[in-house]
């Protein structure tokens, strides 16, 4: 039976369900659908109403905002609790930087994955897996000493330094790379093959056959190494300590742990003009998202 | 010439722009590479160097030659893996082998010098400084800088415990009224921070030469004194001038110091040194540190095991609920739960911790209930899955919203006429082929929490903790006891931390190796 036929049966039988038998079999799933939301949802709530309580307490901060002020956010993007536009533009910079670069280097190395025939392959494959398992995060230690090593000879790179961050974020790069090539091998063989013929080179064919084909799925997979990068901040607090070269997570959460009770508000409204593009990009992005994060399954 | 592809075809004459790029960025590495260098040998970064230099030979191997295709793509994600991903890890395998930590971070030459000039008296001819304590790093615990002006003459100098006094250059400071105000690459502490640092301050000396240094009076005061003890090197033994004792050096616990004629530990510093198997005889010997080990253990796996169950069992059962072609506003549904995969991970744990206050929290006042949430071990364990639910079923909803409508409706509809019920077919049918399709993702889903330090950290700092006990909260899971091994309040033990860690490796690697065969990974790659 093809779906349509299916689809208006089901929609004639609804209406002419008793409202009992409607319950039983639809509605039953709105209840459920709507306690979920409200389960998603009021964290998300309780966060704008208490970045607009002029009060900024956990104490005076509900579901519900008792009274409607910007006061905080004037004074965040006064500068009153810290340089909060500067965190904000690094913490665009260091994203963006290394959400691009770490999907372009793991497309690279994808396309290699998937297209290329060389000795290692497979074992490369299956090493990356193994070695992208490892928390980065218990090697700190060294990290750190690699990084203020590097500094006393390239300052640019060193510690309280945001390039030299971005640098030592960069050691995912290759964090994509299964991902990808699981895209890279839906793409037929075949289109590549005659490109080929036609005369492309193997970076012809990389930049004009499988990069256009691929574009909305590397943007959605660029937006999700973004927030990932986003919420990046144990090695920033270690990274970053003056003013100037903090991020976003590592600023607010600064501030949040100087006074837990009252800088709330202000916190909250950092957090909204954080996540309000984040949300709506996502959205938009909703439909690429659903099909990168199974990608991965339906390969196996 | 190897060719990616069968090689029906030549390579193709290279175009001019493609030349002109190559010679480009070639040039452009070579010049890097002869700028940083030097920089490098001077500060005998010996590790960085070596990094330069082989990542300069690699560069012009793989990419001034038309061979080595896969090597051309393969490369730069590579480099970065192995300078920032890999060098760390065996970096971390060799400290797991020496004593690092806080008072051993240095050679034995600076931990000597630090020992000669804590002994410094106060003398009358003692030159006084003006004092501004300035930091690097962190302002409670330091390390601390002194920048001190001579009132006499305005000059400034700087030293550290681990650096001898020294001119600084007047471009580099700001002085008002003969104090330093601000020195680039250091934040200058203000009065009320170095109250607070009072104690850590009243240990710190400043070398100046062999027999004198630099001590900290009062909170902007130094002055130069003299030294009570020597070091004879050729004996490699301290001596106090005043009461003629003699140091030398002993091993107390697994390091060395320098010990009196009783082989007690005479002064706290030590150095850097290779203390064996030492670490991992303590981590798997000591009765208090193993149970420690394996109580974490046992509750990262409960963690991770239930965040995976509770995330898939919401998800799913959402996923088959709403995805009913009868039900209206699905699409709104899904793009409202859709909604906390977008909130950054720190900021809801830090909200969500907010909401676990036992007096304030939004969950005790709204349900007018009075848990206290997270100072109750099995409590705060709950809370601890209940927020990580909410951050990960929203991804197991899309999940298998996704792999729900990938199976084929000719599936269900055999089902069906075969007279199975709706749930009969959901069960028996749907679960197993959609279990199938996410298993992977399950497993991903399992080591990446098996690791989540964020969601420890941020949420419960790890807590509640026992009385007298600081190494593991209630909630601690084993990245998160490690943290607190490494950078805890007892003093930084970078050795034992870093044995630990390899231990962790050495399990995460075990439980890869076990996934692996579970997804059956091996088998597919193609």
């Amino acid at each position: 039976m093809s779906t349509q036929t299916s689809q208006q049966t089901s929609v004639t039988a609804q209406r002419r369900m008793p409202f009992g038998r409607w319950m039983a079999e639809v509605g039953w799933r709105h209840v459920v659908g709507i306690l979920a939301v409200a389960f998603a949802v009021f964290p998300i709530l309780f966060i704008v109403s208490a970045s607009v309580n002029p009060l900024g307490t956990v104490s005076s901060s509900g579901l519900i905002p008792k009274a409607f002020s910007l006061v905080h956010y004037e004074s965040l993007i006064a500068g009153d609790r810290g340089p909060f536009l500067r965190w904000y533009a690094n913490t665009v910079i260091v994203c963006g930087t290394v959400a691009l670069v770490q999907v372009f280097l793991s497309t690279l190395a994808a396309y290699a994955f998937s297209r290329l025939r060389f000795a290692g392959r497979r074992i490369g494959l299956l090493s990356l897996l193994l070695v992208m398992m490892f928390p980065a995060f218990l090697a700190m230690i060294a990290i750190y000493s690699m990084a203020s090593g590097l500094g006393e000879a390239i300052p640019f790179l060193g510690l309280d330094s945001l390039p030299g961050y971005i640098i030592v974020l960069l050691g995912g790069s290759l964090g994509q790379v299964w991902l990808i090539k699981g895209f890279f091998d839906t793409v037929p063989k075949e289109l590549d093959e005659a490109a080929i013929i036609d005369g492309c080179s193997h970076w012809q064919v990389f930049t004009k056959i499988l990069l256009p084909t691929l574009t909305p799925i590397l943007a959605t997979t660029i937006l999700l190494a973004l927030v990932g990068v986003l919420s990046e901040f144990l090695l920033g607090s270690i990274f970053l300590t003056s003013n100037d070269t903090k991020t976003l997570a590592v600023g607010l959460y600064g501030m949040l742990e100087g006074d837990r009770s009252n800088n709330l508000g202000v916190f909250a409204a950092g957090s909204v003009m954080i996540m309000v593009p984040v949300i709506i990009l996502y959205q938009f992005l909703q439909r690429y998202i659903v099909g990168g994060s199974t990608a991965g399954a339906v390969k196996g | 010439m190897s060719s990616p592809l069968p090689p029906v075809h030549r390579e193709r004459s290279t175009s001019i722009p493609a030349v002109l790029v190559r010679i480009i960025v070639l040039g452009a590495v070579l010049a890097v590479t002869a700028f940083t260098v030097p920089l490098m040998i001077q500060q005998q970064q010996w590790m960085w160097l070596a990094v330069m230099v082989l990542a300069a030979i690699a560069i012009f191997v793989i990419y001034s030659t038309k061979r080595f295709i896969p090597g051309k793509y393969l490369f730069p994600g590579t480099f970065f893996l192995a300078v920032f991903l890999i060098t760390p890890i065996i970096l971390t395998v060799g400290y797991s082998f020496s004593n690092y930590g806080d008072g051993t971070r240095g050679t034995k030459e600076q931990a000597v010098n630090s020992i000669i000039a804590n002994s410094v008296v106060q003398t009358d001819d003692s030159t006084w400084y003006n004092m501004s304590v300035a930091t690097q790093g962190d302002p409670v615990e330091g390390p601390f800088t002194l920048f001190l002006v001579d009132p006499a003459t305005g000059t400034v100098y700087s030293g550290d415990e681990e650096t001898e006094l020294a001119p600084v250059p007047a471009a580099d400071v700001t002085v008002e009224n003969n104090y330093v105000t601000e020195a680039s690459g250091y934040t200058i502490l203000e009065s009320r921070e170095v109250n607070d640092a009072y104690n850590a301050l009243q240990e710190v000396a400043v070398p100046v030469d062999e027999n004198s240094a630099v001590r900290v009076q009062g909170a902007n005061q130094a002055y130069v004194g003299t030294t009570l003890l020597t070091y004879d090197e050729a004996a490699d033994t301290i001596t106090d001038t005043q009461t003629g004792a003699v140091y030398t050096v002993g091993t107390v616990g697994d390091s060395e110091y320098f010990v009196n004629e009783n082989g007690e530990r005479a002064f706290s510093q030590s150095w850097l040194q290779n203390v064996g198997w030492s670490n991992y005889q303590r981590l798997f010997t000591d009765s208090n540190i193993a149970g420690q080990f394996l109580a974490a253990f046992a509750w990262t796996l409960v963690f991770a095991l239930g965040s995976v169950a509770l995330t898939f069992v919401v998800g799913f059962a959402l996923a088959l609920i709403l995805n009913d072609e009868r039900l209206k506003g699905r699409r709104l549904y899904r793009s409202i739960l859709l909604m906390p995969y977008a909130v950054p991970g720190f900021i809801a744990l830090l909200v969500w911790s907010n909401f676990y206050n036992q007096d304030f929290g939004l969950i005790n006042t709204t349900l007018g209930i009075n848990v206290n949430w997270l100072g109750d071990p099995t409590m705060a364990k709950i809370a601890v899955l209940l927020t990580n639910l909410w951050m990960g079923f929203p991804y197991m909803f899309i999940v298998t919203t996704g792999a729900l409508q990938a199976i084929p409706g000719d599936v269900m509809e055999a089902a069906r006429i075969d007279g199975a019920s709706r749930f009969q077919t959901t069960v028996k049918v749907v679960t197993p082929l959609l279990l199938v399709a996410v298993a992977p993702l399950l497993v991903a889903s399992f080591a990446f929490n098996f690791n989540n330090f964020n969601a420890i950290e941020l949420l419960t700092e790890g807590g509640p903790f026992l009385p007298g006990e600081y190494t593991r909260g209630g909630t601690d899971i084993l990245i998160s006891m490690i943290y607190r091994i490494a950078f805890g309040g007892s003093g930084a033990d970078f050795g034992f931390a870093s044995a630990v860690s390899v231990a962790l490796f050495a399990l995460t690697g075990v439980l890869a190796a076990i996934q692996f065969r579970f997804t059956s990974v091996l088998e597919d790659v193609n």
